[in-house]
């Protein structure tokens, strides 16, 4: 007993060390770029004034918070977090227990259902935007057209929901490249058993497979979430934000604030309540997840 | 074994060496130019003649292309924090005065006594002036106009006046609006920004008699002009306009004239030269041209921009960086162009020796017209009332891209239906309080 506490001190002695360098650039890494935005969020700075910016305090943190545009960022935020994280994962689920079925032509489907994710965010904003969302050229348009329905206009009457269609076509395949193999690696004699009991397809899915599954999508659902908390590309590309301030999140307001205003200080401040906001959801989430995993457990 | 390893390791070692040298050797170099540019169909003419200089200068150039948005704001925070490392940049007439009067740029009025400023258009040449000292070349200017189809109009036993009031183009555009085959009464932008939107509903509420800001710069958005002219913009965008407008822009609604969409467009005279292309566009024989369409009051119906080449005072290669620019934006460079391309693709709107070339009037007959729009653009009257500033689709000062940027998100919400117009502008009248603060403590 008092051996191995013994090695274990020296190890650690003998290891900090040898750490230090890489917790010291991990450290400055983080540190340095978050005490800058600190700094910045404290300041009235803007770069098409130079020479004029001086420390104000809270005048960013107040100018921001007493502005509506940033609780219906927020609210953006969340919502399309939610709604995306939805359509992932009830869309990846579907997929990944389609295709673990033997039917002839698998691998292509397989290869087909994974390809979207490895398309760039601008080019796939891009492709829904003028090719299938498009009230005049648009395919969903032609599609309505011609059964004799008026066209949707996609951007303009739900651009979130618009926006939230499309990262959610691009990230369905991240849920089926993890359910997946979760569900494959589901015992066949489970099943077996399952069935001689004499459970149909649906008390299969319910009883056995989504309590299987329910580990990876809260990993698949965790990932995900530090992506759709500062989604930008889809937004920029499609409605810039619009119309009003509908499809504007955090992110896409943080941006506008610095590259459109060049108000380097109040885009600070922005960001350190994103960080804020990250960390409360993040919060929740574990949380939620941590229930979640416990009970099945 | 052992021995193999190490004559394989030893060589790779020499090898990386030789790389090395290789990489760091001092080549016999030619001096080098690093040129930011914008993306569009001028540019790549300009990349692609660019061979020569290079050739008679014997200079390498080095370019980098991007679309505005992004160049603007790659420009903007390289230029303000003093990193820039280009030695020519693409500014707008936006930027070229406000940077330089903070001195970041090297004033461009020494490009020699043949390279013709008296014949550069005057409203061209000031607007890239700060206290009568130019700071960027322009390479092409452009103002706004009117496009319209002659044959659905002479189908419609429609004549468009040379020129017209805009309660006439809400007419035509109620009589035209077809969009059950596809035809819709007018385009106009309605995708939000401070360079989309926003720059055509502020010639729309000067026209109106309307204005920006009072003399104590006190923000105007909620007055009688601004609601009168939104209104009649969102009303004509939303009854006679294409599906979705508020996400279209220039580009999309160039897509959309082109392919034969639109019955009218009121936009920007650059892309004249693209309707008359039969490989480009669908309506190559029926486009025709009008004045920019008139409200109430001619001040500030039209605006008035160009692209410019300028030079940041960071750049250790001044002279170098002149010498391309005078060549790029010279009448020699036109005439280049004219030959080697056809005169439709010339540079427009930044000289008069353009427009008294036979062969280039011969080839645009949208010319004269344009020359007009543009002379007649008076951008230091802006609106019938007194101003405090000057700028016709913006107004010149640092503050104006967060305003416009919001001003547009505002004005599109009102184009989406989301809100009413008084309450798209109340908000947007707070958004410019807000932003304007400063100003108005000095």
């Amino acid at each position: 007993m008092k051996g191995i506490n013994i090695t274990k001190s020296h190890r650690r002695f003998h290891a900090a060390p040898l750490l230090a360098p890489s917790v010291a650039f991990l450290l400055l890494w983080m540190v340095v770029p978050l005490a800058m935005t600190l700094w910045f969020s404290g300041e009235r700075y803007n770069l098409l004034v130079p020479g004029k910016s001086a420390f104000t305090g809270w005048e960013n943190y107040r100018s921001l918070l007493t502005h509506r545009a940033l609780w219906l960022a927020m609210g953006n935020t969340l919502f399309l977090l939610v709604l995306v994280l939805l359509i992932t994962l009830v869309g990846g689920t579907f997929f990944s227990i389609l295709l673990d079925q033997d039917f002839p032509g698998r691998n292509i489907c397989r290869l087909l259902v994974i390809a979207p994710f490895f398309i760039m965010p601008t080019v796939s904003a891009l492709i829904w935007k003028n090719m299938l969302m498009n009230p005049v050229f648009g395919l969903f348009a032609w599609i309505t057209h011609s059964c004799g329905l008026g066209t949707i206009e996609f951007f303009s009457h739900v651009p979130l929901l618009s926006i939230a269609l499309i990262v959610g076509w691009e990230w369905t395949p991240f849920a089926v490249l993890i359910l997946l193999p979760a569900l494959q690696s589901l015992n066949p004699e489970m099943k077996e058993a399952a069935r001689l009991d004499g459970a149909g397809p649906v008390e299969l899915f319910y009883h056995i497979e989504l309590p299987h599954l329910l580990r990876p999508m809260s990993i698949v659902a965790m990932m995900e979430m530090i992506f759709f908390l500062s989604l930008f590309a889809e937004i920029y590309v499609t409605t810039g934000g619009g119309p009003g301030l509908a499809s504007t999140n955090l992110a896409y307001l943080i941006f506008r604030d610095a590259l459109l205003g060049w108000d380097v200080g109040r885009a600070s401040a922005g960001g350190v309540l994103a960080i804020i906001l990250a960390n409360i959801v993040a919060l929740f989430f574990m949380r939620a997840v941590g229930h979640n995993l416990e009970d099945w457990d | 074994m052992e021995l193999a390893n190490l004559t394989w390791k030893k060589l790779g070692l020499l090898a990386s060496a030789a790389l090395l040298v290789w990489i760091l050797y001092p080549s016999q170099r030619r001096p080098e130019l690093t040129i930011a540019t914008v993306n569009n169909a001028d540019m790549i003419l300009m990349q692609q003649l660019s061979k020569d200089f290079e050739k008679q200068n014997g200079v390498k150039l080095n370019w980098v292309v991007l679309g505005e948005n992004v160049l603007r704001q790659r420009l903007t925070v390289d230029i303000s924090t003093g990193s820039s490392t280009f030695d020519v940049i693409t500014i707008g007439s936006y930027e070229a005065p406000l940077w330089g009067e903070r001195g970041w740029l090297v004033p461009v009025d020494d490009l020699g006594a043949d390279y013709g400023y008296d014949d550069i258009f005057p409203v061209i040449r000031q607007g890239l002036s700060y206290q009568g000292k130019m700071y960027a070349a322009p390479f092409y200017g452009e103002s706004s106009f009117t496009y319209y189809r002659k044959d659905l109009f002479q189908k419609a036993g429609l004549e468009m006046p040379p020129e017209p009031r805009y309660a006439q183009i809400r007419q035509f555009a109620q009589r035209l609006h077809d969009p059950e085959h596809g035809v819709y009464g007018i385009c106009l932008r309605g995708e939000p920004g401070w360079g989309q939107n926003t720059s055509y509903v502020s010639t729309l509420v000067h026209t109106f008699g309307g204005r920006w800001m009072d003399l104590n710069w006190q923000p105007q958005l909620t007055s009688p002009a601004w609601i009168e002219a939104v209104s009649f913009y969102v009303d004509l965008l939303r009854n006679y306009g294409p599906p979705g407008a508020v996400t279209n822009g220039y580009n999309e609604n160039r897509a959309l004239f082109a392919n034969g969409n639109c019955a009218m467009w009121v936009d920007a005279t650059s892309a004249a030269p693209y309707f008359l292309d039969s490989r480009q566009s669908r309506v190559a024989t029926t486009t025709g041209f009008a004045k920019i369409p008139i409200a109430k009051v001619p001040n500030g119906a039209a605006w008035v921009w160009s692209w410019a080449l300028a030079i940041p005072t960071s750049s250790p290669r001044t002279a170098l960086a002149k010498r391309f620019i005078k060549w790029a934006t010279s009448r020699s460079y036109i005439a280049r162009v004219g030959e080697r391309f056809g005169w439709l693709w010339v540079p427009p709107g930044s000289r008069q020796s353009t427009y008294d070339n036979p062969k280039y009037q011969r080839a645009a007959p949208f010319a004269p017209l344009v020359r007009e729009a543009i002379l007649s653009a008076d951008y230091t009257r802006p609106s019938a009332l007194p101003v405090p500033y000057v700028g016709i689709q913006y107004v010149l000062i640092p503050e104006f891209q967060a305003i416009g940027t919001e001003v547009g998100q505002e004005i599109s919400a009102a184009l989406a239906g989301r809100v009413t117009v008084e309450q798209a502008l109340a908000l947007a009248q707070a958004d410019t309080e807000r932003a304007i603060e400063g100003r108005q403590r000095k």
